[in-house]
């Protein structure tokens, strides 16, 4: 069952809806060009959870992602990340925040003048100085077996497919065993193996690291495999939030025609 | 299952921790300019903020010093030593008219190092460090690469700016000095072709009477190129948009927009050095 916050009471990180939850945002409403993007949204997502964000395109989805990691700041409404507020945060600040949280981009958005190996070392460099190079070289062989990569360690970027390079961003995105993890559109552009295949790494490291995720997807099928809970957002509103069988029954048209 | 309301609180607006945006004058000429260079300075300010507080990129920064450095020194020396050898033909019509050949080392050395040196220096660079710059920073930003920075908890204004623009500050002295070297010889040799002189006897009559305040400043005033240089190309990378286009774009504005200021600054620079040293 979902939850929801009374937002009159709770818009700073001190306060109990913002420590029961991993993730809280609160009433957050981002505006471009005279366009409500993100229109009052509100979630809660605990540590063990993963929430599915669905809806079509441009509804604010990857904003909201983009919002929750401070790559984007709100115009109003509270975002709390493991108990701190992060609006008006400075970008040193945010960054001690963004050390517990894992974020693989849409299109994976490497470094292509990086390779494989250094692009997952790459959080280990610049965060774990008391790492040893031999130390750091074993974190990402580890990290690479464990989405499958083990003999890439040495490619560029461009030298392998969209399904590895999601593999990649998904690695380095955990090399600092995050908290937290957002994984914008994993299986977007992949073929249904490949996304099959994400699906049960996402699934397979969700049980073992005990992370609070947030999936934006527009690909029903994953979100139902990997999330715990989802919300449909529509013109940057959460229309509706629950488990698979709730949005199943709910009569509201959109989530009907959603589920087609 | 829950349908969530919304009503918006007005709450404050927290700082925004993205690069202003260099978009194109919303509201004028006039706008666009001030506007510029508020987000410029703005740009400038978030950089510095970065650059003295750890951790410091020194691996980054060597790695800058190098590209920014070793890598620009063959075209600057070029650069340098054809205008040697222009200003020595040029020079020795001028002053072959008035009889005073003699003075042709002082001419030719003073000319390079107070001013030619510095400024092809200084343009040079606009356009091989400047474009690149400008074409790097750009690609990672609408690749995203500089939000995954961002997101994996690394300052780009410490990483990406401020190692690129304290390279350019400290290399832009060196190369000058470079360039002055090989357009001082290049000079002399197409002199010492028209009319033989050993280089020792050269460079003791070009340099007769000088002081270090005739050419520390000029060679040193390099470094505000630099500074210019860097701020400019790491500004219109770090804040292009507009994919592939966007990326032309930038490096274009950062060549373009650099050589210019580099240009103008120079007219306050050389006031500033008459008032002040001489």
């Amino acid at each position: 069952m979902a939850t929801t916050f009374d937002v009159s009471t709770k818009q700073t990180g001190t306060e109990p809806a913002c420590r029961a939850c991993a993730v809280a945002v609160e009433n957050v409403h981002k505006r471009f060009a005279n366009h409500n993007v993100v229109d009052g949204v509100s979630i809660c997502v605990k540590s063990g959870e993963t929430l599915a964000i669905l809806g079509r395109s441009g509804t604010g989805k990857s904003v909201l992602l983009r919002l929750i990691i401070g790559l984007v700041t709100p115009d109003a409404g509270s975002l709390c990340i493991l108990g701190q507020e992060i609006a008006g945060m400075s970008l040193d600040q945010l960054g001690e925040v963004r050390k517990k949280m894992g974020f693989l981009f849409q299109h994976a958005a490497l470094y292509d003048s990086l390779t494989v190996g250094q692009n997952v070392a790459f959080p280990l460099v610049h965060h774990r100085t008391d790492m040893s190079k031999a130390e750091r070289g074993e974190r990402v062989n580890q990290l690479l077996t464990e989405v499958g990569l083990e003999g890439a360690l040495n490619k560029m970027p461009s030298n392998i497919s969209g399904g590895m390079q999601k593999r990649v961003g998904l690695a380095r995105a955990l090399a600092l065993d995050p908290e937290i993890l957002l994984l914008d559109e994993p299986t977007a552009g992949l073929d249904p193996i490949s996304s099959g295949e994400i699906d049960e790494l996402v699934l397979k490291l969700q049980s073992e690291h005990q992370m609070a995720s947030i999936v934006v997807t527009h690909d029903l099928h994953s979100a139902k495999t990997i999330a715990t809970r989802l919300a449909l957002l529509d013109r940057g509103r959460v229309v509706i939030e629950g488990t698979f069988e709730d949005l199943e029954r709910s009569d509201i048209e959109l989530v009907k025609q959603f589920l087609k | 299952m829950t349908t969530v309301p919304a009503t918006a609180p007005n709450l404050p607006v927290p700082e925004s921790p993205s690069v202003p945006e260099a978009g194109p004058p919303s509201a004028g000429l006039v706008v666009g300019f001030f506007e510029w260079f508020g987000n410029i300075g703005i740009f400038g300010w978030q950089v510095l903020k970065a650059a003295v507080t750890p951790p410091f990129e020194f691996r980054e920064l060597i790695r800058q010093l190098d590209d920014v450095g070793s890598k620009s020194l063959p075209l600057v020396a070029l650069a340098g030593g054809a205008i040697g050898v222009v200003l020595s033909m040029e020079v020795r019509s001028s002053m072959s008219r008035f009889g005073a050949t003699s003075l042709l080392p002082s001419a030719i050395v003073y000319s390079i190092v107070q001013e030619m040196g510095p400024t092809i220096t200084g343009l040079v660079v606009s356009g091989r460090v400047g474009a690149g710059i400008g074409a790097e920073l750009a690609s990672m930003k609408v690749t995203e690469q500089i939000d995954a920075m961002e997101a994996s908890a690394v300052n780009p204004y410490r990483l990406l700016a401020a190692t690129r623009i304290l390279a350019c500050v400290l290399m832009l002295p060196l190369l000058t000095a470079a360039a002055d070297a090989c357009g001082i010889l290049m000079g002399w040799l197409a002199q010492t072709l028209v009319s033989p002189i050993s280089l020792h006897q050269f460079i003791d009559s070009g340099f007769r009477g000088a002081t270090l305040g005739d050419f520390l400043p000029p060679t040193f005033k390099t470094a505000v190129f630099g500074l210019i240089i860097g701020l400019i190309a790491c500004y219109q990378g770090m804040s292009t948009r507009g994919g592939a286009e966007g990326v032309g774009r930038a490096a274009t504005n950062s060549v373009v927009l650099a050589s210019l200021f580099v240009i103008l600054a120079d007219v306050v620079l050389v006031k500033l050095i008459l008032v002040l040293f001489h």
